[in-house]
This record gives structure tokens, C-alpha cells and sequence, in this order.
């Protein structure tokens, strides 16, 4: 069932050097229950994204729907908006630290998360409840540590403390915005598995924003890799990391270390994100791509179904079926590259070339 | 699509990545965001104008054939030798106790309170900058000292002490800026300590002291270069502070002696007068007002164009408006929000 | 116990012949407390925070030690340490054999040109008010070897070679992307041709794209200057590709070290162990096939080690023993003389620690 059907979303920000278009039509969607990864590197317009759904982007030029269980998220007049925040739909920053209030205990802070909502429940109703939420996300002693403030926390324990917040509404979606980027990886294990656990549990639905590949190996279902504000390929879980189709997602896979077997260079993608005021004709992506082909410096490409199965699409001119690492699929790109690259082209893909990060890359 | 085209297009993407925002220094947006400020823009203009007048004082008195000390006891004074009204025998804003021209002695005060307002302020601020620097920078003991002697020093009554200055060598201009400048440092000096604390600890000044650089030179290149902002506005709000302080001293009896134009000591003698001749305090009073609120709108306007966030707040009220219109082009010459580099992501 | 090599008894180190002349740097025993204070008008030590406690290694000559460990074990202190940035408690650190421990800010100046640092927050470890070419040519006007048009030649050269425009002299660090910023700061380690290079978490803050360059970016200029790196960093896969030996810490002290396929692929120490299994892959077979170690509970305080062996509050394989007694850092019977590690119950080769009795939390 369709919990989340975002279509077309765009975020534009007016500013002093022009207007920076963070996010470029968007179309996703969640299923109740169920996990969808949103992976990105900076300028991908990964955060905007989620913070527009929550109506928290200031200043920004909103367009597109996003149904949420049937009503338009971004039609909602603040007030409404307030009703869904924390109670369908709850969010998790990446910082507790910041995202916490520093000088209120944290028993108080989740239940005034509780008794904002609903007015009928009472204060003691609240602590203990907020003492169950606690224990749940497996804060020890948690009786005591309710009366505790968010400095006496560690990291862990504070996203911990978050989660619990998060959790305290019972919503049906939760937006967890890297969550476990500041923390060391055996807390973060720790968090993933409390978050699939908790998911698990009260079948709530979770979007799960990282930059980190290796998060959303493991706990996402479906994933949707952005690039400068638009998605570059969206498939499951399985298909993003063994068939990738996308030029972007390849390289990301490819440049990850461990992945070269111990290779002495690592393969990177040569050149950084656009700037997204100014954004390259075309693909996005072209002036980083070693498949760039004549289309790609003029024609935008559109999200379209690749592979075998429907639910895999990416948003690139090479051909439908040449998704995946294999050798085959590397000749049937470099064909289409062959076939529909000339002088324009050739010159970008010259200049990715001969950029001096691009050594140990293969250029097509 | 023809080749030419194609090659155009291109060009266009060799030249678009090196067209990168030209990324601005921070003074550069202080500025900019300083001129959207119409309050900021136009305390400034009227400090300008009241600098113009100050200067232009002499040409006035000449223009007006009223010298700053000339006292017309003719003209100037009423038949029961009380000061004349504004706008009587050629005195634009009447005149005081003795026939004086209470406009002429009004623009020379400007140039006193000016005088004293900038030189104290200047001084005070390259003291209390360097102790502040070397009390943050240091610390131990020697900020041990030093945050004393600046707590000291801030908890002395100044009135005391120009009392006391004053009756040994009686009043005058230099123990005025001697006094206001002693008590000035030490504010000054308290914010720059707080602020080198903080910026000691970051990763920059680690990095120099990792390349051998010694304690001096990080002082003076690497700290002080992001002080000035917050110094800029301290000093922009001290100089009102500073002409309050000398109206204060001379209307007591202990700053600018007479027969000098002051503030201070115009109204000091208006205290006699005021309820016959209400121009004697409301004109000086309201130059001593206006000057003081420029500046203080003027210090204000620059702290916050030094700080993006509080933009985002206004930015904020008017989102319910555009959700509803979901237009995508913003209203042409409206300010702009936000600048790239604070988007974030 | 096997050691057919020389043991330093005071160190407790193993001294590898193979890189007897090539030792850059030896760290013997380094401690480094941080007094905690309390009081008001004079203020009172109340407790140490024990940063570092008790760290021997050694970084040969265009070596790359791999240095890992979570929040609290004290390697960015160590770093700093070695780097002469903060005073030493005790014990010693020699550069090329000479004591350079708690040296006088003069008598450390030479050392400077050494030893370099790069920082890992792109955005913090710039002036964000100083132009570029003033940043990097720093090293030579603080040490006085090249002014005017020959440092700005200096500069640009050094830029180019890091992939940056030499155009760029004159911009602000606000004017460059994360990774440039991060080519900025190598420039400026760089100037002085250093012989240790220290990189402090250097690519974490990137993204993931931007990693590969800065890492090829370290790996061409260790092979072209013959540099040493103490590289630190969290992410596991990163060290496992730039370091020929790795060292792990656990507040404050070493669990393991050795070479880095002795490390990465037999782990003796539960905690690395634990560390391994819990670092992300970006695969999802292997991330779904694999027995990850859930480690309860976090990282202590500094402050108030645990008795004993510090992990044993949390170690799967915890037994009486371990906290009574501090396991030493010694070669096990049956590794290799240069993989070292410190506990009482090392993991054997064919056991499962995800398996082993989990501790409730407590």
C-alpha cells in the first residue's frame, strides 16, 4: 500500500546570485512498512527534499504534490502542518546534540511531544510513557535517565533519546536524516538494528537520507540515488548495487575503497557536483561522465524503466538493458558511446580524461 | 541538430563550471546586506549630515555673523534679559542665557561630541583589542591578571574619578577623553577576550601553530582578521556611549569647561531657563538624541547584516504566502534571502 | 609465545629488523592526561582524563600506519602529541632518533618542517578570512625560506601539483568546494617537502566521490616525496586501503596491532573484531550475510576507565580476570612476531563472537 506518492516536487530558492534550483522534479514513492534509502553527496538536494515534505524549507519556491495517505503534504497550511509533524510523520536529524533541546530534560522533552498533540493526557500518563519509549529504544535505567538532560547523554544514547521521540506518536512514516553519520560505527550498527527492529514492530515506514552505500545495504528495501537535485536511478535494493544502470551510481559504487580489491588506485569520479544555480545544459552529470554521449550535452534525460523488471529506472540515454558490472554490459555501453559521441562530446570526454583526479579511472 | 550548434553548446559547458559563483568575502555581503538596510542606510546618512554640519560650523557662524562665544546682550537677550525665541532678530534656534546663538553653539558642540565620541572610541578599541587579544590567546596566568584588572576597571565609578581628576587639575577636554577612554578599554576588552577564547580553539589556529607559527603572529593574522566584525559593531555602539558620557561629565560641572560649546554644558546652563525659554533644552537635548540613536541604529543595522539568520526569519512569514501562490519567480527587487554559501547543502 | 625477535622490554614493542633504520618516528609508552578541574575561585583537580594511556608504535620511512578507534580512544590526541600541538604527560616520542618530546617552542621549530598535519574538517582548518595563497604559502613565511615572487611561484606550483587552478591565488576558502579545501590543506602540509605527514580523519568530512581523488591524491604524493603517513580515521575500508600496518585503539590504549591483512583478516582482539563486523559494506549479500558483532552499551569515560582490561565491560568474551588484570600488548602464539594484542582470551580462529553469550544491557 502506498503511503507516500511524491510527484514532480520542485524547490527553487531565490537568492542574491541567482536562483539555486535545489531540487528538480522529484518523483518517489514509500509503501507502508517498508524502507526506502535516499542516497546522495552534497548539492544532490537530498535534505531539501525531506524538509520540504515537512514544510520546513524557508524561503523556497515550492511546486509538485506529495501525497501522504491522500492529502497533498505541500497544500497544507502550517497549522495542519503542525498536526503531521510528530504524529504521522517525525523526523530524525543527523545531530542529537543540536536537535534536542540542551536545556530541558529529555523525559520532558518527549512528553511535551506527546501532550502538544493531544491535550487529554495527563503529565503522569506522559512520563510513563515516555519512560516505556526509553526502554524501548534500550536506554538502560531509563526511570532514572528520563530526569536526565541531553548533555548527560552519549552520542548514541541521544539518537537513541531521538528515536524514542520519534517513535512517540506512533507515526506511519519516519524521515530519518542521517541518523548515524556522527556516530562511530559499532553505535551505529547499534541504531540500525534498533531502527529495523522498531520499523519491524509497528510496520512504520522509513525514508532513510545517507551518503554512506554501506547504511543502505543494509536496511533499505528500495533506493533512489540523487544527483543535483533530480533522481539519477531509483530500483530496489538489489538492482541498485549488482545492476546499476546510471553512470553516477556505477561510479559511486566503483569508487568506494574495497571495492577496488586492493587495486593501488581507487577509481574516482573525476570533477565535483554542479553548482546549482548554474547547472550544466543537458545531463546534469555529463561533464563527469565517462560515457558521455552527443544527447547528454543538450537533451535532459528522463527517468525511465531499465532492466527487467519495472520498478528499476534511471535517467540516462545509454541503452535500457546495459545495467549491471559485468563485462558484456561494459561492451554494449562502450557501443552505444562509440556509435553516438562526436566532436562535442569527444571533447568533454577528453577533458574528464585528462583531469588529474581521473588517473586510474577508465575513460570510455 | 548542426555541428555548429553542437559546439556551442559545448563551449557552454567548458565555460559553465568555471563560471563558479564568485564567492564573495564576508565584508562583501556584510555590505550589501547593510545597504538593503533602509534604517542602517539612512542613520548613516543623517551621522553624515551631522559630521557636515560640524565641520561646516565656522562657515555657518560666519554665514549667520554669529561667533560660537559672541554674546549679544542687544539682540540677543529680551528686554527682561532672558534668551530670545527662535526665528527673533536672525537667531534660528533662539539663543542662551547670554545672547549666544544657540544654533552656532549647537554645531560647535557636534564637533565636540564628535571629537570625543571618535578619538575615544578609536583608542579604546586598539587597547582593549590587544589586551583582549593577548588575555584569550595566552590565558593561564596572564589572562588571570588581565581578566581581573578588566573587571576591576569596570567596576570603578568613572564619575569618582573624574571628580577627583577634575578637582586636582580642574576640568578640561583631555582629562574628559583621558576618563572616557580609561572606562571604554575595558568593555572593548572583555568581548575581544571571549571571543579570542573561542577562536583560539579552532582547527585554522591549530594548523598554524602545527606549521611553527609563534604566538604573535597567529594573534595578529589569524585571530584578529575575524574579531573585526564584532569589534566593528562594539565600536559603532561605544561612540554613542562615549558622547552620552561627555554630555553627562560636562553638564555635571566636571568635563568641558565653559565657555566651550558642549552638549553637556549648553544643557548644564539650560537647567535655569528651561521653563522660559524651552528651546534652551530641547534643541540640544534633541541633537544629543538623534546623534546617539544614529549611532545606535547604525550599530545595530551592521550586527545584523553580520549575521545571515536573522533573514531567514523574515524569509520564514512570507512562505505561507508563496505556498499558496506556488509561483516560481520571486518578485523582482525583492531581497533576496539567502546567498549560496548559507544554503548549506 | 613465540619470539625469535629482539623485545623491547621498556616498550614492549616488537622491533621489526627489516625497518630497524627506517624508523621515522617511535612513540615509547605515551601518556597523556588532561587534569578534569573543579572550583570556583581556585580551582581543583579532580580527576584525569586518561586521553592516552600507555601507546607505543613506530612509523617507518615511507610507511603508512593505519591509526583506528572510535570516539574517546584517544587517537587525535595521540596525533597531536606526536605532532608537539600539546604537551606530553610522560613518555617519549624520537623523530629520526632524536627526543622530540615537550621541546621548547624554539627547539621544536626545526621539526616543524618535518612533521605536518592535515586537519579533518575542510571548513575549519582554513582562516576563512585569509586568501588561498596566503594559507598555503604560510610554511614559508613563518620559516622564512622563500618570499615575495618566488613563494607565490612556490604556491602556485604546489597547487597545481594538488589539482588545484593556480589562478585561484587570490580567492577565499568560501570560493572552493569541500574536497578543493581539503587539496588546500595538503598544499600547505606539503610545502615544506615534510617527511611525516599526520592526516587527522583527512576525508571523512567528504563525499564519497570526492574521497577517491583526495586518496590517490595522498598515494601520488607518498610516491613521488617518499612521505610517511599516520593516517586516522574511522572508516574501516579507507585504512584498509592506504595503510601497510594498522594500529587499534580502545580508550586510550592499543588492542591490536600488526600488518594490515594480519589485522583485517585474523582480528584477534574482540574489539576489532566487533569493529570489523559492525563497518558498513556496500553490498548488500555480504552486509546481509555476515555475523555482525553487536557490541552493547558505549564507549566509557576517559575519565574512569574500567578496571583491568578497559574493554571488558562490553567484550562478549569477558571472564573474572579481565577485570582484575590489564592484558599487556604481546604477540600470540600462533601470529606473525609483528601482530601484537592485548588480551587475556584473543579470538581464535574458527569462533564467532556474534555467537558467543551476549551481555544484557545494563
Amino acid at each position: 500500500m502506498t503511503l507516500l506518492d511524491v510527484k514532480n516536487l520542485a524547490v527553487n530558492f531565490p537568492t542574491a546570485d541567482g536562483v539555486v534550483k535545489a531540487v528538480r522534479g522529484v518523483s518517489f514513492s514509500v509503501d507502508a512498512g517498508r524502507t526506502l534509502g535516499i542516497v546522495g553527496e552534497s548539492g544532490s538536494g537530498k535534505t531539501v527534499l525531506t524538509q520540504t515534505l515537512l514544510g520546513l524549507t524557508p524561503g523556497g519556491d515550492v511546486s509538485g504534490q506529495a501525497l501522504f495517505d491522500g492529502t497533498d503534504l505541500l497544500a497544507l497550511t502550517d497549522d495542519e502542518m503542525r498536526k503531521v509533524r510528530g504524529a504521522q510523520i517525525s523526523v530524525i536529524f543527523q545531530d542529537p546534540l543540536t536537535s534536542l533541546h540542551p536545556l530541558y530534560k529529555v523525559g520532558w522533552q518527549i512528553e511535551e511531544m506527546i501532550r502538544v498533540h493531544d491535550r487529554s493526557v495527563s503529565r503522569k500518563e506522559a512520563t510513563d510513557r515516555a519512560v516505556d519509549l526509553l526502554e524501548k529504544v534500550g536506554i538502560p535505567q531509563a526511570k532514572q535517565r528520563v530526569n536526565d538532560y541531553p548533555h548527560q547523554f552519549s552520542g548514541g544514547m541521544r539518537q537513541r533519546a531521538m528515536i524514542a521521540m520519534a517513535l512517540s506518536l506512533s507515526p506511519k512514516l519516519i524521515i530519518a536524516d542521517e541518523p548515524t553519520t556522527a556516530l562511530d560505527a559499532t553505535v551505529q550498527a547499534q541504531i540500525l538494528d534498533l531502527l529495523l527492529r522498531l520499523q519491524q514492530e509497528s510496520n512504520t515506514a522509513l525514508i532513510m537520507i545517507t551518503h554512506d552505500l554501506g547504511v543502505v545495504a543494509d536496511i533499505a528495501d528500495n533506493v533512489m540515488v540523487m544527483y543535483a537535485g533530480r533522481a539519477a536511478e531509483t530500483a530496489s535494493k538489489h538492482d541498485i548495487f549488482y545492476q546499476p544502470h546510471h553512470p553516477y551510481t556505477k561510479g559511486l559504487l566503483e569508487s568506494i575503497p574495497g571495492s577496488s580489491a586492493g587495486a593501488e588506485r581507487l577509481k574516482p569520479i573525476s570533477g565535483q557536483p554542479p553548482s546549482l544555480i548554474r547547472l550544466p545544459p543537458g545531463c546534469a552529470f555529463h561533464p563527469r561522465c565517462t560515457y558521455v554521449m552527443d544527447r547528454c550535452l543538450t537533451e535532459e534525460p528522463k527517468l525511465v524503466a531499465v532492466g527487467s523488471a519495472g520498478a528499476h529506472r534511471s535517467a540516462c540515454f545509454l541503452p535500457v538493458s546495459a545495467i549491471g558490472l559485468g563485462g558484456d554490459t561494459e561492451e554494449l555501453r562502450k557501443k552505444a558511446v562509440s556509435e553516438h559521441r562526436r566532436a562535442a562530446a569527444a571533447e568533454v570526454a577528453e577533458k574528464i580524461a585528462a583531469a588529474p583526479e581521473s588517473e586510474g579511472s577508465v575513460i570510455v | 541538430m548542426s555541428v555548429t550548434e553542437l559546439e556551442f553548446q559545448a563551449q557552454q559547458v567548458e565555460t559553465a563550471p568555471e563560471q563558479a559563483i564568485l564567492g564573495r568575502s564576508q565584508w562583501q555581503l556584510t555590505w550589501r546586506r547593510l545597504l538593503h538596510d533602509k534604517m542602517a542606510v539612512a542613520s548613516f546618512i543623517v551621522i553624515l549630515i551631522i559630521a557636515l554640519l560640524a565641520i561646516l560650523a565656522p562657515v555657518v557662524a560666519g554665514l549667520l555673523g554669529h561667533g560660537p562665544y559672541q554674546a549679544f546682550s542687544g539682540k540677543g537677550l529680551s528686554a527682561d534679559g532672558l534668551p530670545v525665541a527662535p526665528g527673533t532678530n536672525g537667531f534660528i534656534l533662539g539663543t542662551d542665557y547670554i545672547g549666544r546663538d544657540l544654533l552656532v553653539r549647537i554645531l560647535y558642540g557636534a564637533r565636540i561630541s564628535l571629537f570625543v565620541g571618535l578619538t575615544t572610541t578609536a583608542m579604546a578599541t586598539v587597547a582593549g583589542v590587544l589586551v583582549g587579544l593577548v588575555a584569550g590567546y595566552y590565558g593561564g596566568w596572564v589572562d588571570t591578571v588581565l581578566a581581573r584588572f578588566i573587571d576591576a576597571v569596570l567596576a570603578f565609578p568613572f564619575i569618582v574619578l573624574a571628580l577627583a581628576l577634575a578637582a586636582i587639575y580642574g576640568s578640561s577636554l583631555l582629562i574628559v577623553i583621558g576618563v572616557i577612554t580609561f572606562f571604554a578599554w575595558a568593555g572593548i576588552s572583555r568581548i575581544v577576550r571571549g571571543q579570542t577564547l573561542s577562536l583560539k580553539e579552532k582547527e585554522y589556529i591549530e594548523a598554524a601553530r602545527s606549521l611553527g607559527a609563534g604566538p604573535w603572529r597567529i594573534m595578529i593574522i589569524d585571530i584578529l582578521p575575524n574579531l573585526m566584525g564584532p569589534v566593528l559593531v562594539l565600536a559603532t555602539l561605544y561612540i554613542p556611549t562615549a558622547i552620552v558620557v561627555e554630555a553627562t561629565l560636562s553638564f555635571l560641572g566636571i568635563g568641558i569647561p565653559a565657555p566651550t560649546a558642549s552638549w553637556g554644558v549648553i544643557l548644564s546652563e539650560a537647567q535655569q531657563f528651561y521653563q522660559v525659554s524651552w528651546w534652551y533644552v530641547v534643541f540640544p537635548a534633541a541633537a544629543l538624541l538623534i546623534t546617539t540613536l544614529a549611532f545606535n541604529l547604525l550599530g545595530d543595522g551592521i550586527r545584523d547584516a553580520m549575521d545571515p539568520r536573522t533573514e531567514r526569519l523574515f524569509a520564514g512569514s512570507k512562505r505561507r504566502k508563496r505556498r499558496a501562490r506556488k509561483t516560481a519567480a520571486a518578485e523582482p527587487g525583492a531581497l533576496p534571502p539567502l546567498t549560496v554559501s548559507e544554503l548549506g547543502e | 609465545m613465540s619470539e625469535t625477535l629482539p623485545r623491547d622490554a621498556a616498550a614492549g614493542t616488537i622491533r621489526d629488523p627489516d625497518f630497524e633504520d627506517d624508523v621515522l618516528v617511535r612513540v615509547d609508552n605515551l601518556v597523556k592526561h588532561f587534569p578534569v578541574k573543579a572550583g570556583g575561585l581556585i580551582s581543583r583537580t579532580v580527576g584525569q582524563v586518561q586521553a592516552v594511556d600507555g601507546v607505543s608504535l613506530q612509523i617507518g620511512r615511507g610507511q603508512t600506519v593505519g591509526l583506528v578507534g572510535e570516539t574517546g580512544c584517544g587517537k587525535s590526541t595521540l596525533a597531536r602529541c606526536i605532532a608537539g600541538l600539546i604537551p606530553v604527560t610522560s613518555g617519549k616520542v624520537t623523530f629520526e632518533g632524536q627526543d622530540i618530546t615537550n621541546l621548547s617552542r624554539r627547539a621544536m621549530r626545526p621539526y616543524r618542517r618535518e612533521i605536518q598535519m592535515i586537519f579533518q574538517d575542510p571548513y575549519g582548518s582554513l582562516n576563512p578570512r585569509r586568501r588561498v595563497g596566503a594559507i598555503i604559502g604560510d610554511p614559508f613565511t613563518i620559516h622564512r625560506t622563500a618570499t615575495g615572487a618566488e613563494r607565490k611561484k612556490a604556491v602556485q606550483e604546489l597547487m597545481e601539483r594538488v589539482g588545484l587552478n593556480p589562478e585561484h591565488y587570490n580567492r577565499f576558502p568560501a570560493e572552493f568546494s569541500g574536497g578543493q579545501r581539503q587539496r588546500i590543506g595538503v598544499a600547505r602540509a606539503l610545502a615544506l617537502r615534510p617527511k611525516l605527514i599526520i592526516c587527522d580523519e583527512p576525508v571523512s568530512a567528504l563525499d564519497v566521490s570526492i574521497q577517491a581523488q583526495v586518496l590517490n591524491l595522498l598515494a601520488d604524493l607518498q610516491a613521488d616525496f617518499g612521505l610517511s603517513y599516520l593516517f586516522i580515521a574511522h572508516d574501516l575500508s579507507v585504512v584498509q586501503h592506504v595503510s601497510s600496518a594498522v594500529v587499534v585503539m580502545y580508550l586510550g590504549r592499543v588492542a591490536e596491532q600488526g600488518q594490515k591483512d594480519q589485522v583485517y583478516t585474523s582480528p584477534r582482539h574482540p574489539y576489532s573484531a566487533a569493529l570489523l563486523s559492525a563497518a558498513p559494506a556496500a553490498d548488500p549479500e555480504a552486509a546481509a550475510a555476515r555475523h555482525r558483532i553487536i557490541l552493547t552499551g558505549d564507549v566509557p569515560s576517559p575519565i574512569n576507565p574500567p578496571s583491568g582490561c578497559r574493554f571488558h565491560p562490553r567484550c562478549p568474551k569477558a571472564q573474572e580476570l579481565c577485570s582484575q588484570q590489564d592484558p599487556a600488548l604481546e604477540n600470540k602464539a600462533g601470529d606473525p612476531p609483528t601482530h601484537l594484542t592485548a588480551c587475556h582470551f584473543p579470538v581464535q580462529a574458527d569462533e564467532d563472537l556474534a555467537r558467543v553469550g551476549r551481555r544484557e544491557p545494563r
